[in-house]
């Protein structure tokens, strides 16, 4: 059957002692290996370089630096006729607060003993060289304070305003002195003026709640600004796309799962599914651009409209996520409750989707998270660029009246001009990724925890 | 058929090819492998036998090193080839495993064209100098693996598109391609019908001639047709080892008694 | 009636419906439930979904239908002369809306009484600023013209609003007769019920594709307006990219396309062999413990959103690059934005795209193949690199393929660090930009939606979605392929 004839004797080295080829082979399986090695390296030095970043730049974002003033609020200025009625305090303006501030801050200088040239600067009068260390906000929430209590009027009190966004910066180490040599927001002597202060426990950086729980400010006062307001919008989307994908992705699921004959129409539903999970989310801010907006003249910038054009993005992932667990309910309980006489919905509502419940969930949750870091799409519906600076009055305007979102936020704040904005948005890329990690971590406890082998 | 009294004996050598003494072989916590001790004969056909889960293709995977590849996998005791330790720190698994070859239970051909298929194992131990050496390999393995005149005129076709027969031959080939001198064969013909099972019972046959052939298999019948050397394994242990004839014939063991008989299994 | 309040009308009446059903059918039944067909629940969902289905169904598209007669019926109505100058129809309408809206507001605040929003007149009083008052900002003065069109906005809309309430309220309650009607113990409302849910998931199940028309109708509409405005030739042959809103401007694709490619090029050169060799080293090196540590990690990189690594570009991968390669150190660089950047950083929000969808495809690869190798003296290496990988290549171009649509089709990345200009160039160091950089500016600066240089996004937007989508259909296609050979 066979003409072969006996292989000649290769001559073959013992086991123990490797010939060149061999080694050269092991040398490069070790190449490889370390090829390998490098790459994973890479991947993961890559991602702790991006965390570190963002730690690094955002943390910031979290304290903020504030002046401890001994303000003594001037009846002569603030409530000229002197009967605390509440019309004409209201009359006077914000303007009128500023020489409040100056004199406090002068009264520091002189406190303390400071020989600075500032201990000349105006008291009255349009602006001061004094402002500069404050926020422009800082008359504003004087005023407020006062409207709050009337009574504060005629006493000195103590108030703690923001300084302005260059002395936080140079309490945080952003802002130096050879950076302001050409900067006309801030002086040297403004800064000595600082370290003496800072020593006298004027000025200090304090934990900035703010950041989170406060709106938008604008381009003048980054110091003011907080994300409270896109957290809300983003809420009331993801409210919109929790009330919308859970049910018509499930709803979808069920049916092309469980239901669906085999023919054309349901081929073209999935096959229309895999796709649009690959379609670019801008694609998805076109369609709600030309379909919700210009078509249905729904509300620019409105959350609803966001969560929509987000619901129709999460939906592929919603529903793929759900039709795997669907399918890992084994068809023995679908034909245990058939055999009792149930209907073929009765079995699927009362046994496949409950046990299916704990799958649906994990993937609607990390569907929710995918959506919440969505960017692009708002870019186009008017969510970027939108000034968040007022909390939505009520439920209704949550969903309708213009909002900004989390992501739009921290875009929006990359944009703007001024340096100190992009602390805030590091520090909103920490905030956005300690709500993704909490949803995912969530995901990741539901499936441990109701985790089924069949 | 399968009544067919064992292929006669010739020339079976007293030389020990591989010697196993006090093997344990550990998966994680399951002790697959209790101290088995076997001298395996070259230019013999030994097989091993054995109820399913008793541990004979576990043990014939510690001969080529092939459990390495397993992570849970912890081998112990001493198994020489030519008298030399396998497992020593040493030896390279890759030149073991040059030397003893393996052909698997399902035909598993690289999805590659046939030529390339044999062609594959001489190629990265840099057995040929030049394309004339290789082609002339590829021939005189496909020959011997009783496959030439079925192939040879499409050798360029992918290993996949032949029948399951024609696949494990060719995987005959491919592990004779590299010349070793021994083959290990675990149920080589499980996957296969009769017509290819014996196709591949008379290579192996013709295959004593040069190799020390170790198979695993589930047919005592097959064991007897093709070996001369007999090891029954049961629940991890070696219980019996002998020639065939004795073994199936006049079993020392009750156990080896009860299996041939068709009691456990 | 408002859609809110005819909705919880709709439902209530639903509701009442169930009631109604089910008691009807117990009745029916003498009070015992045995006799019934169905479970007395479903002649109350019954009642319950025929009520509120229809009824609801009619709302919602009476709400999408309704505006647009209506916009037809008063354009039709507005006078040729003011469309004079160069005002077209889309502005001057959305002018009348703007206006209608303030009336509506200024009513139900109390600034106006409804008599007094219907009959008011330019000529006599300054609207603009009484809108103003209520916090409707309109731009230009309004014409007599197109306040007159606004309250015959206002009047067909709530003639349109009353007639909706009654053909709603009609519908609801036919409905809900019906079903009571029908309600008796031998009807079989279990399997009405169960058709109707049916059908309902029907209709969930084709959102998808209600989806994909939507996309495919909204950019098909304005890119065919564009091209009526801009010659198709032009945008897909021009070689230069310079909108400028005052007209004239030179809107060819071909520098945005090569810009998007030489960015997606990068971005793959990055993360193709890491995400590859990660892949391989993970599935066929590691030891399960690092696998277990190692992969997830790399995984963390996927769920990440692209503003953060659009802000890491800008921020600081953007400087860095500009250390080494701007004046101060090779002087090939002018600004941190430049398709490095933008590539480097796609780049590495790729690798676990790669790196997950290729470890798939390898682990995909029979063990037998391996052991086949292995057990005749091949390495690993060897064994992944002629074995595992040429079995495994079809898969893994398809990932590479689905990657490399998700390159071309990411937007934040380019849009923060690939800079603005549209330019072709070879230097990789030189600001570019993209198809979807473009989209954006196109369309969320302060252009009118009808000129060519808003249009223009749409036409962007649709060659995006053929590429993408020709992409996506081909690997999947090829991934499916690839599956079903080892299934």
């Amino acid at each position: 059957m066979t003409d072969a004839t006996v292989p000649p004797a290769v001559a073959r080295p013992g086991l123990f002692e490797g010939d060149a080829r061999t080694r050269k082979r092991n040398a490069a399986e070790r190449r490889f290996r370390l090829y390998g090695m490098i790459a994973v390296g890479a991947g993961l030095f890559f991602l702790v370089t991006l965390l570190f970043a963002i730690v690094s730049n955002g943390i910031g974002a979290f304290q903020q630096t504030s002046f401890t003033l001994r303000v003594e609020m001037r009846e002569d200025v603030l409530d000229k006729p002197g009967n605390r009625n509440i019309e004409d305090i209201k009359a006077v303006k914000t303007f009128a607060y500023k020489p409040l501030l100056r004199a406090a801050i002068l009264r520091e200088i002189e406190g303390n003993g400071i020989d600075t040239p500032l201990s000349g600067a105006k008291i009255v009068g349009f602006s001061s060289d004094l402002d500069k260390l404050l926020s422009d906000g800082a008359a504003a929430k004087l005023r407020n304070q006062v409207l709050a209590n009337p009574e504060l009027i005629g006493r000195t009190v103590e108030v703690t305003v923001l300084a302005s966004s260059r002395v936080d910066g140079y309490l945080k180490g952003r802002v130096t002195r050879e950076s302001i040599a050409r900067d006309k927001n801030l002086d040297a002597e403004h800064l000595d003026l600082v370290d003496v202060l800072r020593g006298a426990g004027v000025v200090g950086k304090g934990i900035n709640t703010a950041f989170i729980t406060g709106t938008d400010a604008s381009d003048a006062r980054p110091e003011q600004a907080g994300m409270g307001v896109s957290i809300l919008g983003s809420f009331f989307m993801m409210l919109v796309v929790l009330l919308l994908a859970l049910p018509i992705g499930v709803a979808a699921s069920i049916y092309l799962e469980e239901f669906a004959p085999q023919n054309r129409f349901t081929d073209l539903i999935e096959v229309n599914i895999s796709n649009l999970a690959a379609v670019p989310s801008i694609v998805f801010g076109i369609l709600g651009l030309a379909v919700f907006i210009q078509f249905m003249h729904l509300p620019q910038s409105a959350p609803l409209v966001g969560g929509l054009v987000l619901t129709l993005m999460t939906l592929p992932t919603i529903i793929i996520s759900t039709r795997a667990s669907l399918k890992s309910v084994p068809p023995s309980i679908r034909d245990a409750a058939l055999g009792v006489g149930a209907s073929k919905m009765q079995a699927v509502f009362h046994h496949v989707l409950p046990l299916a419940m704990p799958g649906i969930l994990t993937g609607t949750i990390i569907g929710l998270a995918q959506a919440l870091g969505e960017t692009a799409p708002l870019l186009l519906i008017g969510m970027v660029g939108y000034i968040a600076s007022n909390y939505p009055d009520g439920v209704g305007a949550g969903f309708l009246d213009p909002n900004s979102a989390m992501p739009a936020q921290i875009y929006e704040w990359a944009k703007r001009a001024d340096p100190a904005f992009y602390e805030r948005a590091w520090g909103g890329i920490i905030v956005l990724l300690v709500f993704l990690a909490a949803m995912n971590i969530l995901a990741i406890i539901l499936r441990r925890r109701f985790e089924r082998r069949w | 058929m399968y009544d067919t009294p064992k292929l006669e004996s010739e020339t079976v050598t007293d030389e020990v090819k591989i010697s196993a003494r006090g093997c344990q072989v550990h998966y994680g916590d399951n002790h697959a492998i209790k101290d088995v001790d076997i001298d395996i004969q070259d230019k013999t056909v030994t097989s091993f036998i054995g109820p399913s889960g008793c541990g004979k293709s576990t043990f014939l995977r510690c001969l080529n090193r092939m459990n390495d590849t397993i992570d849970i996998c912890r081998v112990q005791g001493n198994i020489t080839l030519d008298g030399q330790d396998i497992y020593d720190p040493r030896v390279d698994p890759v030149q073991l495993r040059a030397r003893v070859g393996m052909v698997f239970q399902k035909p598993n051909p690289f999805p590659k064209s046939i030529y390339d298929n044999v062609a594959y194992g001489p190629k990265i131990h840099g057995m040929a100098r030049n394309k004339a050496d290789l082609d002339g390999i590829v021939e005189k393995s496909l020959r011997r693996a009783a496959i030439w005149d079925e192939v040879k005129d499409r050798l360029g076709a992918p290993g996949t598109g032949l029948s399951g027969g024609q696949q494990q031959r060719l995987c005959i080939a491919r592990a004779v391609a590299t010349e070793p001198e021994v083959l290990l064969m675990d149920e080589p013909c499980s996957a296969l019908d009769p017509i290819a099972t014996a196709q591949v019972e008379e290579l192996i046959d013709e295959l004593r001639q040069d190799y020390s052939v170790v198979i695993v298999t589930h047919s005592m019948q097959q064991a007897a047709r093709v070996s001369q050397k007999t090891a029954f394994f049961h629940l991890g242990n070696l219980v019996e080892y002998g020639d065939t004839g004795q073994i199936f014939t006049n079993p020392a063991d009750t156990r080896t008694e009860s299996y041939i008989t068709g009691r456990i299994g | 009636m408002p859609a809110i309040w005819l909705t919880l009308a709709v439902l209530a009446l639903a509701t009442a419906g169930y009631v109604l059903g089910r008691a009807r059918a117990l009745t029916s039944a003498g009070g015992d439930s045995r006799k019934l067909h169905s479970l007395p629940s479903y002649y109350g969902i019954h009642v319950f979904l025929f009520t509120a289905a229809p009824a609801l169904a009619l709302l919602a598209l009476w709400i999408l239908v309704q505006p647009l007669i209506i916009e037809r019926a008063v354009s039709t109505h507005l006078p040729e002369r003011v469309f004079s100058g160069n005002a077209d129809r889309g502005l001057v309408m959305s002018d009348v809306r703007r206006v209608a809206n303030g009336l509506d507001l200024a009513v139900s605040q109390g600034a106006m009484t409804t008599e007094y929003a219907r009959t008011v007149r330019t000529e006599l009083t300054d609207v603009r600023e009484r809108l103003g008052e209520v916090g409707v900002a309109v731009g230009s003065d309004i014409g007599p013209e197109v306040l007159r069109a606004a309250q015959n906005y206002r009047s067909l809309a709530a003639r349109g609003d009353l007639l909706r309430s009654l053909t709603i309220a009609v519908l609801a309650l036919g409905g809900l007769l019906v079903s009571i009607i029908r309600t008796t113990r031998d009807f079989r409302a279990r399997n009405v019920v169960e058709q109707a849910i049916l059908g309902l998931l029907l209709l969930s199940a084709t959102i998808a594709i209600l989806t994909t028309i939507g996309i495919v109708f909204s950019l098909i509409f304005n890119t065919v307006e564009f091209f009526g405005l801009y010659p198709a030739w032009d945008f897909f042959l021009g070689l230069t990219w310079s909108p400028s809103f005052g007209g004239g401007s030179e809107l060819g694709i071909f520098p945005l396309l090569w810009g998007t490619f030489y960015i997606s090029l990068i971005a793959l050169a990055v993360s193709v062999p890491i995400g590859l060799f990660a892949a391989v080293y993970l599935s066929e090196y590691a030891s399960p413990h690092v696998r277990s540590v190692a992969k997830p990690l790399i995984e963390v990189l996927a769920g990440i959103p692209t503003i953060v690594y659009g802000l890491f570009a800008l921020l600081t991968v953007g400087p860095l690059l500009m250390r080494v390669f701007g004046d101060g150190g090779v002087g090939i660089m002018q600004a941190g934005t430049a398709v490095m950047t933008a590539g480097l950083v796609m780049g590495i929000m790729l690798i676990p795209f790669v790196s997950s969808l290729s470890d798939d495809i390898i682990n995909a690869v029979p063990q037998a193949m391996r052991d086949g190798s292995l057990g005749l003296g091949a390495t690993r290496s060897e064994t992944v690199r002629q074995v595992v990988l040429p079995a495994a290549l079809p898969g893994i171009v398809g990932a590479i393929l689905l990657a490399a649509s998700r390159a071309i089709g990411e937007t934040m990345i380019v849009v923060m660090g690939a800079g603005a200009a549209a330019r072709l160039s070879m230097n990789p160091f030189d600001a570019m930009t993209t198809v979807t950089a473009k989209i954006v500016s196109q369309l969320t600066g302060d252009a009118d939606f009808a000129s060519p240089e808003a249009l223009v996004a749409f036409a962007l937007g649709m060659t995006l979605f053929v590429i993408t989508l020709g992409l996506n259909v081909l690997a999947l296609y090829i991934v499916r392929r690839y599956r079903e050979q080892y299934e």
